[in-house]
Parts: structure tokens; C-alpha cells; sequence
């Protein structure tokens, strides 16, 4: 199978070879059999660097087929510099159909966060993920950190938590907050805020997780049990905002701050740009929104 | 006391390569007891202390340790998550370098509730009071829980590391040195501390020391090693006072006068 003609160089179909592709899925199901756990795999060089998702986009290769339609998001834009170069890579060597729809997306591959809209049965969320092992920075050591996870030792991820709360009186921790999966595996969720931890729980959608550069795929089968760590005196809680989202209003959303001019002027607007739109769309206005609403233009994405 | 000792130690050898680590030592330990370690460096009393502590497997021999249970296992029959287990919980290693023991870059706050939270205690007000409580046993004052290992002195860290490994109750600890590299009154007060630490909870303990003062203080019992063999064995204050292997002659006389 091949992607269309270019006068460039023909791929296989999603760039990568069928071997490669097979060697990912075979991970991939390791991963799904064993929830939470990292699965090591012969990452491969992809066209752009290290940190910019090439463990996302490998995954996201192996699955990929002629009628999924995709969906990249980077911090929840679907018009940032890595959403949109990414969409463009498979529309170009997969030539499959894109939106920024959540709804509409069979594959939605994500760095950092995880859509407003409920995910549903039939999707899946891949993960771009910097560094797949949670306890890394208390143990530097792999050998170990392996060892840990074999013998379930995991007593030293509760001393970053206790530090956090000796140093901040609270969990500090607000991205790549750990969990645990099906009271097994201690994971690590990739830098989303710890906001979106509580969607993972029992989500009906697929979790992958891809690690290019550390070279670790780990999964979330749907509807697995996602815990995140905590203490009986200071239990897990997520953000709060004080405010809605300054252009749709919107209330229990991630919201960015954006800066608005020199003298300190900011707003705050959802991250997730696709949750945003749609909720303009169906007339809900924040303060800040412009007084007539702009003709929403329709783009195609990723041109 | 008890009738059964606490560890069986039976014809133990660590070879590396074809020299000798440490041969043929058996011993018991009773609950309870300290037992000294001396000899001069290179005599194979780390060796045997890395051996019994599952640190380093022998070439053969065997060492059973009654468990809680009254049962005796075979300490290099048990599985390594079982040993490790049993490191954290019933097992004590204090090092002579503290910095080999701690956590150098979390708090010590931290460093003594690791244990706890590594058997599962999840409340934060609680392990903090143990913390609080087991740094005014070893004289660290309250103020300083929070702060990083780093900022001790010698003697602080080293007490540190001792309350580290009593927090959860241990009934056996392996000491290497644990007064090496002190100067002699902060080695004084250690020592004081260590004494009443084992006398008060029951301590069975193996202590490796170069320093015969150090085992007279601390220690009942005492073997003394030279070239990976025992070469003589029995009470402290016998094998001090009365030497009879020709080595721990040499050894007692070699001990300076102030």
C-alpha cells in the first residue's frame, strides 16, 4: 500500500515499513496487555527531532490506516507549529482525513493534553512523551528503577510527594503527576497537567503512550482503573480557575494565560482551541470576546 | 531472651577469583546480642558483613534468619523481592560513608519516612511525627527536618542514617564503621547514642570495626578476622583482656595509649 504519487519520493504507506509498523504493534499490544507498563522498542529516526513527538508519531504510523481520520493537538491547539506540521506529515504520507473535530477524530495524537470532549469507544489517544519513567529523577539508575517496578517498590515516589508538601505545605506537582494503573504499574502520564489525570480513569477510549527518544511504548486499555498518587492527609486535587474562559465562557476547563499587551494585561482562554471554537460557534461569549462574532472561517487544517 | 537464635550462620566463604574473600565462618546470633567485627582492613570482615546483609551472594555456605513468624529461611534461597523486603523492614544498614546510605538531595524529613511509606503508610501528618519524633531521639534538632542531608555535618548525617534504618523497627542491623571518619568526641557521643539505641529496643546487631574501643563499647560478643578467617571468638571483654590467638595479641597491643 502506498500513499499518492509525489514527484518527490514515494513512502510506504504512513512512512514507516510494514516490518517497523509490525515490530511498534507488537509493543503496543504488550503494552495493552500489561497496563502502565513500558515496553522498550526499536525506536526509529523519524523526519524531525527528538522532543518534537517522534515517539507519538511512530505509534501513530503503526495504527494508522486508510479511513481514520486524524487529529494532532499541542497543548490542546490544534494551530500550533507541532499540531499542524504533524497533521500535514500523515495527510501527505498517509493521505488519510484530518480535523480538529474531537468528536469526528478516530486517532487523536496529543502532546500534553487530553481534549475537553469526552472521548468515546473506538478512539484512540496517543501520546508524544518526553521522559516515560516516573521515578527517573529520584533514581537515576535504569537497572534500578526496572527492579523497582518489577518488585512493585514504590515507596520513593511517595518521598517526592513528601517533599513536595514539606517545601510547598501542598503537592506542588502539577504536570506529569504520577498514577497508578490498575494498582500495579506507577506511570507516568506524559507533562499533561494534572487537571486531565481524572479523564484517564476508566476512560472508554485507547491510551497509547510513545517515547521516541527513550525508546518506551506504554498503554491505557479502555476502561482502565487510573490512580493518581496521593496522601489519606492531603488527597489528590486538581486546578481550579477563578474565572471562565475569557472568549466562550467556559467553566472546569484547562485555561491558558495569554498575554495581551506591555502593561500586564492578560486573559485566560481555554487551551483546548477546538472545545473553544465550537462553544463560540453555539453563541456562548466571554467578556473579553469580540462584540460582533467574527465569521468563524472554516480552515482546512494543515496547509 | 529467647531460645532460638535470630541468625544461623554456617560455613560461609566468599571467593573472588581464586582469592578469598572471607572462609568458612560460622556463627549464631542471638536476639538481641551485638556482635563485633574486628580486624584490619583487607581481613574480609566487609566481605562477610555484604554476605550476611544479602548485599553480595556467597560461593557457599548458608545463613538462615528467623523470621517474624518463628520460621528460619535460607537467606540466599529467598527470592530478591522477599530480601529486599526484609532489607527495608526487619534489616538495618548503616554505612560508613552516611552519604552511601541517605537520599542526599530530599529532606530529612524524608529520609526517614521513606522507609514508611515503602510499607505503605499514605498519611503525611503521621510519617512527619514519626520523622520528628526519631530525629529528637538522635539528637537532631526539629528545625532542621526539612532540610537536605547536605547541609549536616559528619555526625549529623551519620545519626541521620541510623534513624533512617530504626524507623521501622528493626530487629537486626549491620553497621560498617559507624564511627569512622569522626572525630573522637562526636564518635563519643555516637557511640553513647548507639549504645542505648540497641539497649532500648532490642537490637541484635553485627558491627565491623577496625577500632577495638569501639567493639568494647558496643559489643557482647566479638570474632576477630585476619585473611578472610576467623582466627578467635567469645565474649568482648574476654578477647580483649585475655587475647589468645597470636594475632589478636598483636592486635590488643597495638592499641595506642593516650
Amino acid at each position: 500500500m502506498t500513499a499518492q504519487p509525489t514527484d518527490i519520493a514515494t513512502y510506504n504507506f504512513a512512512y514507516l515499513d510494514e516490518q517497523t509498523k509490525r515490530m511498534i504493534r507488537r509493543a503496543i499490544l504488550k503494552g495493552i496487555a500489561i497496563p502502565g507498563y513500558q515496553v522498550p522498542f526499536a525506536s526509529r529516526e523519524m523526519p524531525m527531532p527528538y522532543g518534537w513527538g517522534t515517539g507519538g508519531v511512530q505509534v501513530t504510523a503503526s495504527i494508522i490506516g486508510p479511513e481514520d481520520v486524524l487529529k494532532v493537538i499541542d497543548q490542546g491547539a490544534d494551530d500550533t507549529t507541532n499540531a499542524v506540521s504533524i497533521r500535514a506529515f500523515f495527510k501527505k504520507v498517509a493521505n488519510v482525513a484530518v480535523t480538529t473535530d474531537t468528536a469526528k477524530a478516530t486517532i487523536i495524537q496529543t502532546r500534553h493534553r487530553i481534549p475537553e470532549h469526552p472521548l468515546t469507544a473506538g478512539q484512540v489517544l496517543v501520546y508524544q512523551v518526553p521522559i516515560p519513567e516516573p521515578l527517573r529523577f529520584l533514581e537515576p539508575r535504569e537497572t534500578e528503577t526496572r527492579k523497582m517496578h518489577a518488585l512493585e517498590e514504590y515507596g520513593l515516589m511517595h518521598v517526592k510527594l513528601y517533599e513536595d508538601i514539606a517545601r510547598h505545605g501542598r503537592i506542588a506537582t502539577t504536570y506529569a503527576y504520577p498514577v497508578k494503573v490498575e494498582g500495579r504499574y506507577v506511570m507516568d502520564p506524559s507533562p499533561t497537567p494534572k487537571f486531565d489525570n481524572p479523564k484517564m480513569h476508566r476512560s472508554p477510549a485507547l491510551q497509547l503512550f510513545g517515547a521516541g527518544r527513550e525508546k518506551r511504548i506504554y498503554a491505557l486499555p479502555p476502561f482502565t482503573d487510573v490512580v493518581s498518587l496521593d496522601f489519606e492527609d492531603h488527597p489528590f486535587e486538581v486546578q481550579t480557575f477563578d474565572q471562565p474562559c475569557a472568549l466562550c465562557a467556559a467553566e472546569n476547563v484547562y485555561l491558558d494565560e495569554v498575554i495581551l499587551d506591555d502593561h500586564g494585561g492578560h486573559m485566560f482562554v481555554c487551551s483546548d482551541t477546538d472545545h473553544c471554537e465550537k462553544r463560540r460557534e453555539q453563541g456562548h461569549r466571554g467578556h473579553l470576546a469580540p462584540e460582533t462574532p467574527p465569521a468563524l472561517e472554516k480552515r482546512e487544517p494543515a496547509q | 531472651m529467647t531460645d532460638e537464635p535470630l541468625l544461623r550462620v554456617s560455613a560461609l566463604s566468599k571467593f573472588y577469583g581464586s582469592r578469598i574473600g572471607c572462609e568458612n565462618v560460622s556463627f549464631d546470633l542471638w536476639p538481641g546480642e551485638v556482635l563485633a567485627v574486628v580486624g584490619e582492613s583487607g581481613s574480609g570482615k566487609t566481605t562477610l558483613l555484604n554476605c550476611l546483609s544479602t548485599r553480595l551472594l556467597p560461593s557457599s555456605g548458608t545463613a538462615s534468619y528467623r523470621m517474624r513468624d518463628g520460621q528460619f529461611r535460607e537467606l540466599y534461597r529467598m527470592s530478591e523481592a522477599e530480601r529486599r523486603f526484609l532489607m527495608r523492614t526487619d534489616w538495618g544498614f548503616v554505612h560508613q560513608n552516611p552519604a552511601d546510605g541517605l537520599r542526599m538531595t530530599v529532606s530529612a524529613g524524608a529520609n526517614v519516612g521513606e522507609r514508611l511509606m515503602a510499607v505503605g503508610d499514605r498519611h503525611y501528618g503521621k510519617i512527619r511525627a514519626t520523622a520528628v519524633d526519631w530525629l529528637s531521639r538522635v539528637e537532631i534538632d526539629e528545625d532542621r527536618i526539612d532540610d537536605e542531608p547536605r547541609a549536616f555535618s559528619g555526625g549529623m548525617r551519620q545519626r541521620l542514617q541510623i534513624a533512617r534504618n530504626l524507623v521501622t523497627g528493626p530487629r537486626l542491623v549491620f553497621m560498617d564503621e559507624p564511627t569512622g571518619g569522626l572525630d573522637v568526641s562526636v564518635q563519643a557521643r555516637l557511640l553513647d547514642l548507639l549504645r542505648g539505641l540497641v539497649t532500648d529496643l532490642g537490637l541484635a546487631a553485627i558491627v565491623v570495626t577496625h577500632d577495638l574501643a569501639v567493639a568494647r563499647l558496643l559489643s557482647q560478643r566479638m570474632m576477630v578476622m585476619k585473611d578472610g578467617r576467623v582466627v578467635e571468638s567469645g565474649l568482648t571483654d574476654r578477647v580483649l583482656d585475655d587475647p589468645r590467638a597470636p594475632y589478636t595479641q598483636l592486635l590488643v597491643s597495638s592499641i595506642l595509649q593516650v
